[in-house]
C-alpha cells in the first residue's frame, strides 16, 4: 500500500507491504536510522518517535497508521535556535548517556514529557519514562536530564 | 592545572544526541550494498536429538537466498583435536572435544534458542516468514532444567562425557574442625539466580566475504578476540578484519563473539553475499549468554562477640547448556569468597554443571558478585544470630588498613584498602543511627510499612588478567594533532573522552586535537578489549606509557631544533608548546616537532602488562520500604562510597557506579531468568523479562575517597562492575531486615512481592526459613 508521512518537516512516499511498521519505515524506507528497535513489545521505548507531537513507540504503530501525519525522529529535534534541543543539551551536560542506544527513544520521550508537563518533579519524570528502557546510566542521570531541560525550556 | 579528576562532558555525545549512533543495524558501508538478512532457525525444545530438517518448503519461499545449516559447513576445517580426557575448554565457543559446542546444532538441541538454520533472504519480513517454514522433527530428551536435575545425573546432556559435572574445582571443605570452638554457627543455601544481561542492543553481526578477506561487523566489547575466534572458519587472522562499531552495551555478555556470529560470518564467505544479522529481543533473552546462576552452601563460624573464625562457601554453577566460562566463574567466586573480611579460616570450592538453560557466561561482575552476595547474606545471618548490628560485625571482621598488601586465605592478593572509613563515610552521610531509630519506631507502632536497612561491603579483583596486558599507541602528526590506538573497546563508558584526557595531561594537546580510534583489527591487530574492569587500568596506563614515550621522542628532537641540550628543554603541558628552559620567547608545536620526526610523526606504540590485579572497594547501604500487607518493596536511598583508586573524570566513574547499582539492585528486586520443568523459557520477552525501570529506582547518593593502587602508573583501579557487586546484597540484606522482626529469616533474590508476602506469612505461621 501507498503510505505519504511527513518526517521531519520533509515529504516521504513509499509503496509497502501492509504490515510495515512505522519504525522499519523510518529506517529503512526514510533511511533514518538514529530511531532503534529494542524489543518489539513496546516495552523498552528505544524506538520512541514523535507523532504529530506525541510520543508513540513506532515498533508496534504501522506505517500506515502514519499516512497523512508528520513524524518527527532524533535527526528531527531541533531547539529553537536551531541547534541542540534542550533535551539533548541537558544530555550532554549531565552525562544522561552511555552507550547511546536507547538515547533516541529517552530523548523523545522526555522532549515530549516536558512539553506535556513543563514542570515535572523527579517522581514525574520517572513514572513517565517507566516505558523505557536503559541498561547503562540507572537512570540516574536521565532523570536529572529531564529535571534540567525541563527547567531550561521555561 | 591537571585536567585529570576534572569534569569533563563526553567527546562521544553530539553525534549519539543528534545522528544516533552507528550500530550494526545501522551500518551503511559500501561492502554491505545488497547484503541479505540473516534469520535463525531456533531450537523450540530444550533438550533433543534431531531426526530432520526439512528446508524445502522455506526455499521456495520469495526472496529467499539459501537455508543453511550444519550439513552445509563442509566448507569449514573440523576443530582442533583436544584430549578426551579435558574439562570443556574455556572461551566463548570451544568448538571440540566431548563437550562440543558446534557453530549451528548437528543433532543435538540442549538448550531452547540455539541455532538450528540460518534463512537468508532479501529482507527482515521475508525472513521471518521462511524461517516458520523450516521444518526441525525433535526426538524429544528429557529435559534438564535445574542444577538439583543435573546433578541426579539421569538425563546426561553429553553422554560421552557420562556425567552433567564438567568441572570440580577449589579446595577441600570436609574438614569441621574449622568450626570447632565457635559459640555462634549458622549456615544455609543461598541462590544467586540466573539473569539476563540485557543490553539495549542486542547482539548484532554483518560480514562481507571479499577477495579473500572477511570483514566483519560485530557488536562486541573484543575485536581482537573475535577475530581469532573467527579462525575456527579456516581463515588467518590477517584474513579477517573484525569491526567493533558503536555497540549498544556488552555488560559481559558480548566478550568475544557467539556462535552466531560465527555463523553468520561462514554464511557470508560460504554464499559470498553480505549478510546482515540483528537478534530480536526474544532471540537476545534465550541465545545470549546470561549470568549468575550459582547456588550456593554457606557455613559460617565465630564468637559471640562477633568474631568470625571459620567460613565455607560450596558453589555450584549451573553453566547452561555448554560451559562457555564454566571453570572462570566459580573459581573467581572462590577466590573472592572472604571478600573484605580477615577470617582465619576459609574453606571454598565449586563445582560446574551443564543443564538445558541458556548458556553462562560473564555478566557485571562475573564470579564476584556472588562471592560478595553470599558473605554478605552470611554475615548478617551471624549477626542476628550473635545479637549484634550487622555494621559492628563488619568492623570487627574487616581486614584493617595497616594489614595491606593482603594476602586472603583463597590465595587473592588485595594491594590497597580501607573498609572501615568507607563503611564510616556511608552510615555517617546516611544517618544510619536515626535510621535505625526510625526503623525502632515503626516496629513499635507496628506499621504496615516497615522499614529495612541493608550493608554490603565490597570488595572485587578488577583486571583479572594483568598479564594479558593492553595495546596503546599514541601518534603525533605534523598538524600538531594526536591519534590514540587502543586495544581496550567502548560501549557506553566514555574510553575516547578518558584516554584523550590522559594525552591531554601529558602532552598538553587539547583535547579536541585528539582522537581516539578502537575496534577496528586492521588498524589495531594486537588487543585485549573490554570486561573486568580492566580499560583504565590496563588500557589507560598504555596509554599513558605511550604519551610518556612521545614526550621522551619528542624532547630528542626539540633538543636538537633548539640546539640545546635535552635536559634544557621543557614542555609547557598547558599551552602545549616546547620551549628551552629559562627561554619563554622561543617555542615550538607539536606539529612542528612532528615534522622534523621520521615519517612526519611520532609514534609509541605500547603493551601494557600488569603484574598482579588490583582491588576497589566500598561499602553500600540501600534503605528500604517494605509493605507487610502486600510485600511490595521500595527502595528509598542507595548510599554508597566507593573507592577505585585516583578518579581520571568524575562523570564517567559516578556514570559507571550509577549504572552499576541499577543492575545489581534489580537482581535483588525483580529480574530472574525462570524455566518451566521441560526448560522452556518462561521469561523470553520483555513484557515477561522484569527489567527495572526509572520508576523502581531512587537517584542514588554517592560518596568517594580514592586510594591508589601501586599496580598501574595511574594508580587505579577498576569501577566498572563495584556498583553491581555492592548493591544486590545491599538491597536484599534491607529487604530482609525489614522484616525480621515477623521472623524472616531469609528471602531469595528477586524479592518480589509474591515471595517477600509469602516469606512474613510463613513465618508467622511458624514455617519461615
Amino acid at each position: 500500500m501507498k503510505v505519504d508521512l511527513t518526517v521531519n518537516g520533509k515529504n516521504v512516499t513509499a509503496d509497502v507491504e501492509d504490515r510495515t511498521l512505522l519504525v522499519h519505515f523510518l529506517r529503512d524506507v526514510a533511511d533514518l536510522t538514529a530511531t532503534n528497535i529494542g524489543c518489539e513489545t513496546t516495552s523498552c521505548g528505544a524506538c520512541t518517535v514523535l507523532m504529530d507531537g506525541e510520543s508513540v513507540k513506532s515498533c508496534t504503530v504501522l506505517a500506515a497508521q502514519a499516512d497523512g501525519r508528520e513524524v518527527t525522529t532524533l535527526e528531527g529535534l531541533k531547539g529553537a535556535d536551531g541547534g541542540m534541543h534542550p533535551v539533548q543539551k541537558a544530555f550532554h551536560e549531565e552525562h544522561g548517556l552511555q552507550c547511546g542506544y536507547c538515547t533516541p527513544g529517552m530523548v523523545m520521550a522526555i522532549a515530549s514529557l516536558i512539553k506535556e508537563n513543563p514542570s515535572p518533579t523527579e517522581a514525574e519524570v520517572r513514572s513517565g519514562l517507566e516505558g523505557n528502557l536503559c541498561r547503562c546510566t540507572g537512570y540516574h542521570n536521565i532523570v536529572k536530564a529531564a529535571l534540567s531541560a525541563a527547567e531550561a525550556s521555561k | 592545572m591537571s585536567i585529570l579528576g576534572t569534569r569533563v562532558i563526553r567527546t562521544e555525545d553530539p553525534r549519539l544526541l543528534t545522528a544516533g549512533g552507528v550500530y550494526v543495524d545501522d551500518l551503511r558501508e559500501p561492502e554491505l550494498d545488497g547484503a541479505v538478512r540473516a534469520t535463525f532457525v531456533r531450537s523450540t525444545v530444550a533438550h533433543a536429538k534431531i531426526t530432520s530438517i526439512d528446508t524445502s518448503e522455506a526455499e521456495s519461499q520469495p526472496g529467499v537466498v539459501a537455508v543453511l545449516t550444519a550439513k552445509d559447513m563442509t566448507d569449514v576445517p573440523p576443530p582442533p583435536p583436544v584430549d578426551e580426557d579435558a574439562p570443556p575448554a574455556p572461551g566463548p565457543v570451544p568448538l571440540a572435544g566431548k563437550w562440543q559446542e558446534p557453530v549451528l546444532a548437528i543433532d543435538t538441541v540442549r538448550y531452547v534458542g540455539e541455532p538450528v538454520a540460518i534463512v537468508l533472504t532479501d529482507s527482515t519480513y521475508q525472513g521471518e516468514d521462511a524461517a516458520e517454514l523450516v521444518a526441525v522433527d525433535y526426538d524429544i530428551l528429557p529435559a534438564v532444567p535445574s542444577i538439583e536435575a543435573a546433578l541426579k545425573d539421569e538425563s546426561l546432556l553429553f553422554p560421552a562425557a557420562g556425567t552433567n559435572t564438567a568441572i570440580t574445582g577449589g579446595g577441600d571443605v570436609s574438614d569441621d574442625s574449622i568450626f570447632d570452638g565457635c559459640d555462634v554457627v549458622v549456615e544455609g543455601d543461598v541462590i544467586n539466580q540466573r539473569v539476563a544481561a540485557l543490553p539495549m542492543e542486542g547482539r548484532a553481526t554483518a560480514a562481507a566475504w571479499n577477495d579473500g578477506k572477511l570483514t566483519v561487523w560485530i557488536s562486541t566489547q573484543n575485536a581482537q578476540i573475535s577475530r581469532l575466534i573467527l579462525t575456527a572458519l579456516g581463515l588467518a587472522p590477517e584474513q579477517i578484519r573484525v569491526v567493533a562499531p558503536d555497540v549498544g552495551g556488552g555488560f559481559g555478555a558480548k566478550i568475544g563473539t557467539d556462535r552466531d556470529t560465527v555463523a553468520v560470518a561462514w554464511a557470508a564467505k560460504h554464499t559470498g553475499r553480505p549478510v546482515r544479522w540483528v537478534e530480536s529481543r526474544y532471540e537476545n533473552l534465550v541465545g545470549m549468554t546470561q549470568g549468575r546462576a550459582q547456588l550456593h552452601h554457606v557455613k559460617i563460624g565465630g564468637t559471640r562477640d562477633g568474631k568470625v573464625k571459620a567460613y565455607r562457601l560450596e558453589v555450584i554453577q549451573d553453566s547452561g547448556g555448554y560451559s562457555r566460562m564454566g571453570f572462570f566463574l566459580p573459581m573467581l567466586t572462590n577466590l573472592m569468597a572472604p571478600a573484605v573480611y580477615d577470617f582465619p579460616n576459609v574453606q571454598a570450592n565449586y563445582k560446574v554443571v551443564v543443564t538445558n538453560g541458556t548458556p553462562i557466561a560473564a555478566y557485571r561482575g562475573a564470579g564476584r558478585p556472588e562471592a560478595t552476595a553470599t558473605v554478605e547474606r552470611a554475615l548478617d545471618w551471624f549477626a542476628a544470630e550473635a545479637g549484634m548490628d550487622p555494621a559492628e560485625v563488619r568492623r570487627i571482621n574487616f581486614i584493617k588498613k595497616e594489614q595491606f598488601p593482603f594476602m586472603t586465605k583463597t590465595g587473592a592478593h588485595y594491594d590497597t584498602g580501607d573498609y572501615e572509613t568507607a563503611m564510616d563515610q556511608v552510615l555517617e552521610a546516611a544517618g544510619y543511627a536515626e535510621l535505625r531509630a526510625e526503623q525502632k519506631a515503626r516496629r513499635e507502632r507496628g506499621d504496615v510499612k516497615q522499614l529495612g536497612l541493608g550493608l554490603a561491603s565490597y570488595v572485587e579483583i578488577t583486571a583479572p588478567d594483568p598479564d594479558a596486558g593492553e595495546t596503546g599507541r599514541v601518534d603525533v602528526h605534523e598538524d600538531g594533532t594526536a591519534t590514540v590506538y587502543t586495544g581496550s573497546s567502548a560501549h557506553g563508558q566514555g574510553h575516547h573522552t578518558a584516554f584523550a584526557m590522559l594525552v591531554t595531561e601529558l602532552l598538553g594537546i587539547p583535547m579536541d586535537k585528539v582522537e581516539v580510534i578502537h575496534g577496528d583489527t586492521d588498524l589495531i591487530p594486537e588487543g585485549i578489549g573490554t570486561y573486568g574492569s580492566r580499560s583504565l587500568q590496563l588500557g589507560g596506563s598504555a596509554v599513558h606509557n605511550a604519551s610518556l614515550e612521545v614526550k621522551d621522542q619528542a624532547a630528542k628532537l626539540a633538543a636538537s631544533l633548539f640546539e640545546a641540550s635535552e635536559a634544557d628543554v621543557v614542555l609547557d603541558t598547558a599551552t602545549g608548546k616546547w620551549q628551552i628552559a629559562g627561554d619563554p620567547d622561543k617555542s615550538l608545536g607539536w606539529g612542528q616537532i612532528a615534522a622534523s620526526a621520521e615519517g612526519k610523526t611520532l609514534t609509541a606504540n605500547v603493551n601494557f602488562t600488569a603484574d598482579k590485579s588490583t582491588f576497589p572497594f566500598g561499602t553500600q547501604l540501600s534503605v528500604v520500604e517494605v509493605d507487610t500487607e502486600t510485600g511490595k518493596v521500595t527502595l528509598l536511598r542507595h548510599v554508597t562510597a566507593d573507592d577505585a583508586g585516583p578518579v581520571v573524570n568524575p562523570i564517567l566513574i559516578d556514570g559507571q557506579r550509577h549504572g552499576g547499582i541499577a543492575q545489581g539492585a534489580a537482581q535483588a528486586l525483580c529480574e530472574e531468568v525462570l524455566y518451566d520443568a521441560d526448560g522452556n523459557p518462561l521469561t523470553s520477552t520483555l513484557a515477561d523479562y522484569a527489567a527495572i525501570t526509572a520508576a523502581e529506582l531512587p537517584s542514588f547518593e554517592l560518596l568517594r575517597s580514592e586510594t591508589p593502587t601501586d599496580r598501574n602508573p595511574l594508580g587505579v583501579k577498576g569501577i566498572g562492575e563495584a556498583g553491581t557487586i555492592g548493591a544486590t546484597p545491599a538491597v536484599q540484606n534491607a529487604v530482609i531486615d525489614a522484616v525480621a522482626h515477623l521472623g524472616v529469616r531469609h528471602i531469595d533474590m528477586p524479592t518480589t512481592p509474591e515471595r517477600v508476602w509469602t516469606a512474613i506469612n510463613d513465618a508467622q505461621k511458624g514455617s519461615g526459613k
